[in-house]
């Protein structure tokens, strides 16, 4: 019997340990870019204020890098430790993008880091900068090895499940490589992560400009970061509209909830919804209330005036009948294991593609045993099971506006950004500086709401129609739980405290003051920007 | 032999082969680690220290995460049940290690007494404890554990945590591991320190290798007397990948010297062992620290080969049903996984090496205190 209170803290400490982890991530990303291409400034003009400016940001790369790092770690681990089915059912297609990714990309970022840091002084000009893109390379390359791997998640392309070995078995490289899902994620996150280290550059130039501290280092900074930024920005938009449609195709469920869809569209007429809260329970719309804009949604998911698209009430119902094929599948492939009996192993291919529908089924099955059910019960499994095929609609809903919306907001400011600073008179707009400041850590918490877009969207399933999250956790006590995520609680708690501590008192020492001298005593006093400003002018 | 046994083969081989790198690399920061507070009185001395291995602790990192990956993808089973058995061990091992990147990039950026010395014992904590937990992984594994699979392929766990954190076997295990990685840190920090540190690290380093030494030969003649694994008839090695349809296997005292007996030629690896603790030990002394670092190679090449010749073919075997034990053959990939990501070993490993190797070689050389103080990267 599976505890689905386990179940549910194992979920719950992947997610927070996978959002915390991915609040680094971005910024690394972009960053990292952001370096090389100050660095190349640099190399090209000789300009020592360029070399400052790599110097300084790379101070801040590094202690969000540090963090991002050692979170990193809990999730290479995590998959064996607390998802052990998991790990078990899809190690064999999942396990090879994780393992090239150590190999061909952390292994390449991690060690050039060092180089980075330390090799000022012992490699030349062109050297460093090389090492330099190699940083950037390799958490890029990174960034696409995880992404193909989750995008098997969702679109498990290029494996199939084999009943001699209970687990599904790699079959095609390319077709892992390639999955269209894989390509939309890998384009949209990474892209996102340069958006991030955008605002991130652009934000605290801004800061500088307000207090007129370091104004040249702070001008060219700001630029570079503006303009960086406003190209992020459209193709991240762009980029994610494709990944909407890989949904579209693929995870029609994900796309239902993410829309809202309570029922089948009606093309061409139908509203983007903009505003409506949906509610599980109930499975309609607070007060019947939603307001949107015609003749949108249509050609926004379809990119097409005349495909209807499905909503959750008539997925429900090719999930009912999923569900009763997927029992049969699930008892034959049982009957198979325990007998060998090759009747039983026909009958198993024949329900097979429902086969991962019959686990989701399990979970209401009398005591967990298909077995069990008799016909007085079935339908109500069925129903129950059919109905647990769908994501939360209403935080799928809001996680997404939330993300797009501020998508928009992000290339409002940065296009303004860009506009004066190319016209030289940034430092009259004040309004666009003080919100450049404000906005720092917006696009990470966004990148977090594309996250959870994706990963919610994903329920029940922890491989999309294959295997359902329920079915997937280790089966640790309660007691292994309870101590796991309360270290977790402590020590990342601690974690971020130093990172913002640490990241608020350098920003606001500035370039100069960073490099020139040990950081003095910290006390509540440095955390004063007033007085850190003067203390290093 | 069919491809795919001689590909689980292959992979069984690089699995060690990860395993040693792993523990040469991770092991050798560890144990700067560990030594941290002893070989550094002040705080310019720890900096110096630190900064030894500064530019290169990211790069030995991903050995633990490759070790990690590599497993995953090569043998998913045992990395299901193996990560979720000893579930208590393997979360205080990722708490010291998430602790680790967080102590090298923070320490020293707040000239303040009580954070530094908060994070100087972090890195104890988080240099000790994983290898401890590393070492007593491989002793727990020698002895059994307590575990069964369902027929769906989920595992479930029979045995306390209790059981394998408080075993006196896997305590000497943990404890030689431990005092490898002392060795090998410690010999670092003699390559690329100055007195006081040389000489502060070269205490430490020669008397951990006698240690290891001493362990070492202790765990030889217990593992001689344990209670081993072995297949009660022929086994195929190429056989579907999965614990639920094995052979039989047979538990038996001594069991594990079989293939030192089947094949006397495999006693030169423990003699490997031996032969690199000890003559790291005496080179260190004599003042030979790259000689004594790669002996120190050669020492965990003897102890992790020796565990995994007297194991093979078995990985994690089960004493609640030791049908079910992991073994090489049956915890394995696919082929066609282990073909693909062979490819990528073959391609990736040495290009790994190759720079790895050229970074260690731009940053060779003394580190000097007072530049250490200058510097605007440093640690």
């Amino acid at each position: 019997m599976i505890d689905p209170t386990v179940v549910n803290l194992s979920r719950l400490q992947f997610a927070l340990t996978a959002l915390y982890h991915f609040q680094f991530v971005p910024l690394t990303l972009g960053l990292s870019f952001m370096m090389a291409a100050m660095e190349t400034v640099y190399v090209i003009t000789g300009k020592p204020i360029y070399k400052e400016m790599t110097l300084f940001w790379g101070k801040l790369f590094g202690i969000n890098f540090a963090i991002g790092v050692a979170t990193g770690l809990t999730m290479e681990f995590e998959f064996g430790t607390n998802w052990s089915m998991y790990s078990h059912f899809v190690g064999d297609v999942f396990g090879t993008p994780l393992a090239i990714e150590g190999l061909m990309a952390f292994f390449l970022e991690s060690t050039f880091v060092g180089l980075m840091f330390f090799g000022w002084e012992r490699l030349g000009k062109e050297a460093h900068l090389a090492v330099t893109y190699l940083v950037a390379l390799g958490s890029n390359l990174s960034a696409l090895w995880i992404l193909i791997a989750n995008a098997f998640m969702q679109d498990p392309r290029g494996a199939s499940f084999d009943p001699h070995t209970m687990r599904m078995q790699f079959s095609s490289f390319g077709a892992l490589v390639f999955s269209p899902k894989a390509q939309a994620e890998f384009v949209h996150t990474s892209i996102a992560g340069y958006v991030c280290g955008a605002m991130f550059v652009m934000g605290i130039s801004s800061f500088y400009l307000l207090s007129r501290r370091h104004r040249e280092f702070a001008l060219r900074s700001f630029r570079m970061a503006a303009l960086f930024g406003l190209v992020s920005t459209l193709a991240v938009i762009t980029l994610g509209d494709a990944a909407g449609r890989e949904d579209y195709l693929v995870q029609p469920t994900k796309l239902a909830a993410m829309e809202g869809l309570w029922h089948t569209t009606r093309p061409p007429g139908e509203p983007w919804s903009l505003i409506a809260f949906p509610n599980d329970a109930t499975r309609k719309n607070l007060f019947n209330f939603s307001i949107g804009i015609p003749y949108v949604l249509t050609p926004l998911v379809t990119h097409t005036f005349d495909q209807a698209i499905p909503g959750i009430a008539a997925l429900k119902i090719q999930a009912a009948a999923r569900v009763e094929n997927g029992i049969q599948a699930v008892l034959a492939l049982q009957r198979f294991a325990r007998t060998g009996d090759p009747n039983a192993l026909s009958r198993f291919k024949f329900y097979e593609p429902d086969m991962g529908y019959g686990f989701l089924a399990e979970r209401f099955a009398p005591e967990q045993d298909l077995a069990k059910i008799t016909p007085l019960d079935i339908h109500e499994v069925v129903t129950r099971t059919a109905r647990a095929s769908i994501p939360n609609v209403f935080v799928e809903y809001w996680s997404f506006r939330i993300m797009v919306a501020f998508g928009f907001i992000f290339l409002v400011v940065f296009a303004f950004g860009a506009y004066y600073s190319l016209r030289n008179t940034i430092e009259k707009a004040r309004w666009v500086l003080h919100l450049a400041m404000w906005l720092i850590p917006a696009p990470v918490l966004v990148a977090l709401y594309g996250w959870i877009t994706a990963e919610n969207g994903r329920q029940p399933w922890s491989v999309f129609g294959w295997l359902p999250t329920f079915q997937a956790a280790s089966t640790h006590s309660l007691g292994y739980m309870i101590f796991s995520l309360l270290g977790f609680a402590c020590l990342y708690t601690l974690f971020i405290g130093a990172e913002l501590y640490l990241m608020f008192m350098y920003a606001r020492l500035g370039p100069r003051g960073g490099a020139a001298r040990p950081v003095p005593a910290a006390g509540p006093a440095a955390l004063e920007p007033g007085n850190a400003a003067r203390s290093w002018q | 032999m069919e491809l795919y046994a001689i590909l689980k083969l292959v992979w069984a081989l690089l699995l060690g082969v990860l395993l040693i790198g792993l523990a040469t690399m991770v092991g050798m920061d560890m144990g700067v680690g560990t030594l941290l507070r002893l070989v550094g009185k002040n705080d310019s001395e720890r900096r110096t220290a630190l900064n030894i291995i500064g530019p290169h602790w990211d790069g030995n990192q991903v050995w633990f995460i490759l070790g990690g990956g590599a497993i995953f993808a090569a043998f998913p089973t045992l990395y299901a049940t193996s990560f979720s058995t000893f579930y208590i061990v393997m979360i205080l091992l990722l708490f010291s290690m998430i602790l680790r990147p967080v102590a090298f990039e923070y320490r020293s950026k707040v000239d303040a007494t009580r954070w530094r010395e908060t994070w100087d014992w972090a890195f104890l904590v988080s240099g000790a404890l994983p290898m401890i937990i590393y070492g007593a992984a491989f002793g727990n594994v020698l002895r059994g554990v307590g575990f069964h699979f369902s027929w769906d392929g989920q595992y479930y766990q029979d045995q306390s945590f209790i059981w394998y954190l408080l075993n006196p076997f896997a305590i000497l295990c943990g404890v030689l591991s431990l005092s490898l990685s002392v060795q090998q840190g410690g010999a670092m920090l003699m390559l690329r320190g100055e007195e006081p540190i040389y000489g502060r690290a070269q205490y430490y380093a020669v008397r951990a290798g006698c240690l290891a030494a001493l362990l070492f030969v202790i765990g030889g003649i217990w593992i001689s007397f344990m209670r081993g694994f072995a297949y009660a008839g022929p086994v195929d090695p190429a056989m579907a990948s999965t614990p639920l349809a094995g052979p039989p296997v047979v538990m038996r005292a001594g069991a594990w010297l079989d293939n030192f007996r089947a094949f006397p030629l495999l006693w030169l690896v423990p003699l490997a062992g031996l032969l690199g603790m000890l003559g790291a030990a005496f080179s260190l002394k004599a003042n030979r620290p790259t000689l004594g670092w790669w002996l120190g190679v050669l020492a965990w090449l003897g102890t992790i080969g020796t565990t995994g010749v007297a194991m093979f073919p078995f990985l994690m075997p089960s004493t609640t049903m030791p049908s079910q034990s992991l073994s090489v053959w049956n915890a394995a990939s696919s082929a066609y996984t282990l073909g693909w990501m062979l490819v990528f070993a073959l391609v990736f490993v040495p290009a790994v090496l190759a720079y790895t190797s050229w970074a260690f070689w731009i940053m060779g050389g003394k580190v000097r205190t007072e530049k250490v103080a200058k510097s605007d990267h440093s640690y």
